[in-house]
């Protein structure tokens, strides 16, 4: 199996006015292809940050971070852009789709990036799968949450990412319709044979997945099997 | 780099561009609606008013020689001398007369009497354009007999018709004619002074033209070549000066008819570009809003892969589109209103014209929105590309946006050239057209500044109110994501601008308006020669009417100034000193103390000379003075028909000269001028139209020579016309007026979003209506009263400096105008913040919300 995200030595400072802010300290890990890891640990601890840095959303201080070996930190914004587009797939707490677009369109956006002229096909397809085909040209507002989170999800695999970032993905849903989406989650993670990385402060979610990350003040205090967190 | 992928490859394609763009703006297009309508009237304002004036400027470059009616004329205000008719017949062979003088006709059928412009002519003229006449042949029929060519509408007035007996001093002549229309006359000049023709010949025999009458003397010469006349005059010209004979040429009369316009031709160059800068804030302001609620998009698609240039590019399209559809309304509402604009102002023209549509026109007003949309959302759109994906995680996440770009000063630098760039063009002058630019930078400035002392104060004063209200209401006005900076811009420049348009159009209407309207007298009778001056009053008593003013006058001219004399200033132009003063003729007066219409501004009013050895001290009135550069103590020397008399200036009047009466340039003490030629004004009010007209039966029949002016007639026709022109200027000034409300309007509508979420969720944690009511109606009026204040602070100043430097008037100040603008931008804000959280008041929270993202 290969390593789809490395994270070495990863360290981040955030200015606020004339004051410094650490929030990450030498964060170092990594996921195979297919597996799956949480981060987990108490709000402020840095965990949304380190899914950013990972994703390449923002550029660390310290640190290397290599998505399926492409090094992120030495790429530009643009660059790191098109790696998100090609390799990268997100799902977010609050959903973040695009209020503009129709249920079809946001999945089709990641795959229309690509020039794919599929993108109808395959993103009709997805929304099959996340049982959502009769709301296609609904837009976000005529979504409940829950629905809104399955389009996320069709559109966070519609580019066939190899890793998966999800940031607190049943954190806005109730007990039952978050279980659904876990189970969509990892169900479409093990299909696809997609590696995961999600923030949770969910235990038993954590659970699920093969590697845990536990953060406290920025720094990695544990890192374990699944079977230390069951424990 | 080891990477398996090529970050370089770029698959999506341009069309999916435009597609995304499509897509976005479906949602928002009525957002978008405000920054299509704010190009759209804009340009609709500027196109009808470049369009008219193109149309105008075409019609004077055709009709120039028609104006004038031949390719040069020559004029004395006296007859010809021997010598003067020597240098006349060197000048051309192709050549005509027109004896013109002002006099009473009488129409002996229906008894009517009226002021006329008498028009002797001989030759051929006009050369160019025709007397029109009905029936068509009777302008050639003039020379042939005691005929008359009588105005058309001075006909239908005193109920005369072809065939009926007109009376011009001692001539009884034969109406040939109704004249339709006079080459060069507009409407105005022939409503308040219609013109007769007739032959040469019998306007010398009509007994008329005596020593002492006001006549022009003209010869009009016809080239083969229109430059000719040039030549004429590179020749002839200080020979004709010399002779002391005026000329004109057909591109003086051009100049003359443009300059004519000037003073509303700069106006409605200001209402334009106001119109069109209010657009473009109006563009600015929306894009500003529009954008800001797109960031949690764009960092959306930031994190699908979308590059920042896709993201610019997406929003580019919109803007562009957006701008292209305003543009086109705009340039067809430009054009439809163009057709209406000559209608508006045919009185005041000196030819009539149908609009014509020029494609320049159309390419500049389309090419002009284009570049307008494009460069003022061209700063918020480049602030799109810099957002981070980080805040589709982080909401709060804000890129480090203190840093000034190399890009953001580009095109402040580009916004800043293009304006100053068109005011030139609009105007026509690099000093009025930066002081324009600098007054909207200062105005800028100091309205952003308003808005940080605004915040800075509403956080001091929030934290120590203790009603709930009034501390959220203020509070608004400084808290995160607060709408105070953009809308006191907007508010505040919208006000400046309205306002500023509304002050000038007050003051270039003042200027134009009659005063004293009820009280005026309504009759001047004039050239009444001194013999006849005592069996005028008593007629005038007979008729039980009041002699008003009886007011005599003498004709001089200026000799020498402070020792200088005509040629001495012609030598050293350094003394700016015009040849014109020299030149003309000065109708003065001679009394003891001045008259309603003065005001004594300098100096001592000298009543009488006592000894024939005493200083004598004239009074100048204070505009011409100024114009001249004269000074209390200047000594000038007259040449009182053959006399020459010294004069020093003891003082300033101040004249109001829209006063319906007798104003003099010049005003002598008592005691100088009394035994000079002189002729006589009587000035009398008649009440009754029968008085009146029996009255000036009587005069024409008793004094043939004197004339009447029935200022009854004359200022009804004045009023008509000035109404006119007020009118147009209204019209136009309501144009910019309308794009000013209609962004006023869009940039608080666009502010919705942010105070509807907050409202909501005030609503949600148990604010009751009258609470959320009053919150957002004390940010409001806040916001509405102190821009307002700004603005009309600021538009005071710059309508004094527009005033004093552009339209050359005195500054009026309108308190009327003031508070109307106070309250009606203070409750437009107001009412505009309380409509848009309407919703929040009537509907459930959850609704609106949903409604809302």
């Amino acid at each position: 199996m290969s390593t789809i995200l490395k994270v070495e030595g990863l360290s981040k400072t955030y200015q606020s006015g004339s004051k410094s802010l650490q929030v990450l300290h030498d964060i170092s890990f990594s996921i195979q292809a297919g597996e799956s890891l949480a981060i987990v640990g108490p709000s402020g601890s840095g965990k949304t940050t380190l899914l950013g840095l990972a994703a390449g959303l923002d550029q660390s201080d310290e640190g290397v971070v290599e998505i399926d070996q492409i090094k992120l930190n030495n790429l530009n914004e643009d660059d790191r852009a098109q790696v998100r587009n090609e390799l990268v797939g997100f799902i977010f707490q609050n959903f973040q789709l695009i209020p503009t677009l129709s249920a079809i369109e946001n999945v089709m956006v990641p795959l229309e990036l690509r020039g794919d002229e599929s993108a109808k096909n395959v993103a009709t397809h997805l929304l099959e799968q996340v049982g959502l085909a009769d709301r296609a040209d609904h837009y976000p507002s005529q979504l409940s949450g829950g629905e809104q989170q399955r389009v996320a999800i069709a559109r966070a695999f519609s580019n066939e990412p190899k890793i998966l970032f999800a940031d607190e993905p049943t954190g806005n849903l109730d007990e039952e319709t978050g279980q659904k989406i876990e189970d969509l989650l990892f169900t479409l993670n093990k299909e696809k044979g997609t590696a995961l990385v999600l923030v949770t402060h969910d235990t038993e979610l954590a659970q699920k997945t093969d590697q845990v990350i536990h953060l406290k003040g920025g720094k990695m205090v544990e890192s374990s099997l699944k079977a230390s967190i069951a424990s | 780099m080891d990477s398996k992928i090529s970050v370089k490859s770029n698959n999506y394609s341009r069309s999916w561009l435009f597609k995304m763009a499509w897509r976005d703006s479906r949602r928002s297009r009525s957002k978008l609606f405000l920054f299509t309508t704010s190009i759209a009237i804009g340009i609709a304002a500027l196109v009808a008013i470049n369009s008219f004036k193109r149309n105008l400027d075409e019609e004077i470059q055709l009709q120039a020689k028609t104006l004038l009616g031949a390719d040069l004329e020559i004029y004395s205000k006296k007859p010809f001398t021997r010598e003067q008719y020597s240098l006349l017949d060197s000048l051309g062979d192709e050549r005509s007369s027109q004896t013109r003088f002002g006099s009473m006709v009488y129409f002996p059928r229906t008894d009517g009497t009226r002021l006329v412009q008498v028009r002797g002519i001989s030759g051929f003229y006009p050369y160019y354009g025709k007397i029109e006449t009905e029936p068509h042949w009777a302008a050639g029929d003039l020379t042939n007999g005691p005929y008359a060519l009588v105005d058309e509408k001075l006909m239908l007035q005193f109920n005369v018709e072809l065939g009926d007996e007109v009376r011009i001093g001692n001539l009884s002549l034969e109406i040939r004619g109704k004249l339709k229309n006079v080459p060069g006359q507009s409407g105005i000049s022939t409503s308040i002074a219609p013109v007769v023709y007739i032959s040469e010949g019998n306007a010398f025999a009509s007994g008329l033209i005596k020593k002492g009458s006001r006549v022009t003397f003209s010869k009009f010469y016809k080239y083969p070549i229109e430059s000719m006349a040039d030549d004429v005059i590179a020749t002839y010209g200080d020979r004709i000066k010399e002779l002391e004979l005026g000329k004109e040429t057909v591109e003086e009369r051009k100049k003359d008819t443009s300059e004519a316009f000037a003073n509303m031709s700069i106006f409605l160059n200001l209402a334009a570009f106001i119109a069109l800068l209010l657009g473009s804030i109006g563009v600015a302001g929306a894009v500003h809003i529009y954008l800001k609620e797109k960031n949690q998009s764009v960092a959306i698609l930031r994190c699908l892969g979308v590059k920042s240039k896709q993201a610019f590019y997406i929003y580019l399209i919109q803007v562009l589109f957006m701008g292209l559809i305003g543009s086109l309304i705009g340039t067809g509402l430009g054009l439809a209103l163009q057709y209406y604009l000559p209608k508006l102002l045919g009185e005041i023209l000196p030819f009539s014209f149908e609009a014509k549509i020029f494609g320049a026109v159309i390419i500049e007003g389309v090419f002009l929105g284009l570049i307008i949309a494009v460069l003022f959302a061209l700063l918020p759109l480049i602030r799109l590309g810099k957002i981070s994906p980080l805040q589709s995680i982080r909401a709060a996440f804000e890129a480090n946006e203190s840093k000034i770009s190399r890009a953001s000063i580009i095109i402040f630098t580009t916004l800043v050239l293009f304006l100053v760039g068109f005011a030139y063009i609009q105007i026509g002058e690099w000093k009025q057209s930066l002081m324009f630019v600098g007054g909207l930078a200062v105005t800028f400035g100091l309205l952003i500044l308003l808005a940080k002392g605004l915040m800075s104060v509403a956080r001091r004063i929030s934290s120590k109110t203790s009603s709930f209200l009034v501390k959220q209401g203020i509070a608004n006005l400084h808290r995160p994501n607060n709408q105070s900076t953009i809308l006191l811009l907007t508010i505040g420049i919208c006000a400046v601008l309205i306002s500023t348009l509304l002050f000038s159009r007050y003051i270039l209407v003042e200027q134009i308006t009659l005063t004293g309207a009820n009280e005026r007298p309504n009759m001047v009778l004039f050239d009444i020669q001194t013999h006849q001056k005592e069996e005028l009053k008593t007629l005038v008593i007979d008729y039980d009417l009041p002699v008003v003013q009886d007011v005599p006058i003498v004709t001089i001219r200026l000799k020498e100034i402070n020792g200088i004399n005509k040629k001495a200033a012609e030598k050293d132009s350094t003394l700016e000193i015009p040849n014109w003063l020299f030149n003309r003729e000065y109708r003065v007066t001679f009394r003891d103390s001045l008259v309603n219409s003065e005001t004594l501004a300098e100096g001592k009013w000298q009543s009488k000379v006592e000894s024939p050895d005493d200083s004598i001290f004239v009074s100048v009135s204070e505009g011409f003075a100024e114009g001249r550069k004269w000074k209390i103590g200047d000594e000038l020397l007259f040449n009182v028909q053959g006399a020459l008399i010294k004069t020093y200036i003891g003082s300033f009047r101040k004249v109001d000269w829209r006063r319906v009466q007798t104003n003099f340039l010049i005003v002598f003490p008592t005691g100088v001028l009394e035994q000079a030629p002189q002729f006589h004004v009587l000035v009398t009010k008649v009440d009754q139209s029968d008085i009146s007209a029996r009255f000036q039966q009587a005069v024409v029949r008793l004094f043939p020579n004197v004339s009447i002016i029935d200022l009854e007639l004359i200022i009804k026709t004045v009023e008509e016309v000035l109404n006119k022109v007020s009118f147009a200027i209204n019209f136009m000034a309501g144009f910019s007026v309308l794009t000013g409300l209609i962004v006023l309007a869009g940039s608080v509508v666009l502010s919705k979003t942010q105070r509807v979420q907050e409202s909501v969720l005030l609503r949600t944690i148990g604010a009751r209506s009258y609470q959320i009511f009053w919150i957002t109606f004390l940010e409001y009026l806040a916001l509405g009263a102190i821009a307002s204040i700004a603005g009309l602070l600021l538009a005071h100043t710059f309508s004094y400096l527009l005033a004093e430097f552009v339209f050359e008037n005195d500054f009026l100040f309108s308190i009327y105008h003031t508070v109307f603008i106070f309250f009606a931008v203070t409750f437009g804000t107001v009412t505009i913040g309380l409509f848009n959280i309407r919703p929040v008041l009537k509907k459930s929270p959850l609704e609106i919300l949903r409604k809302e993202i």
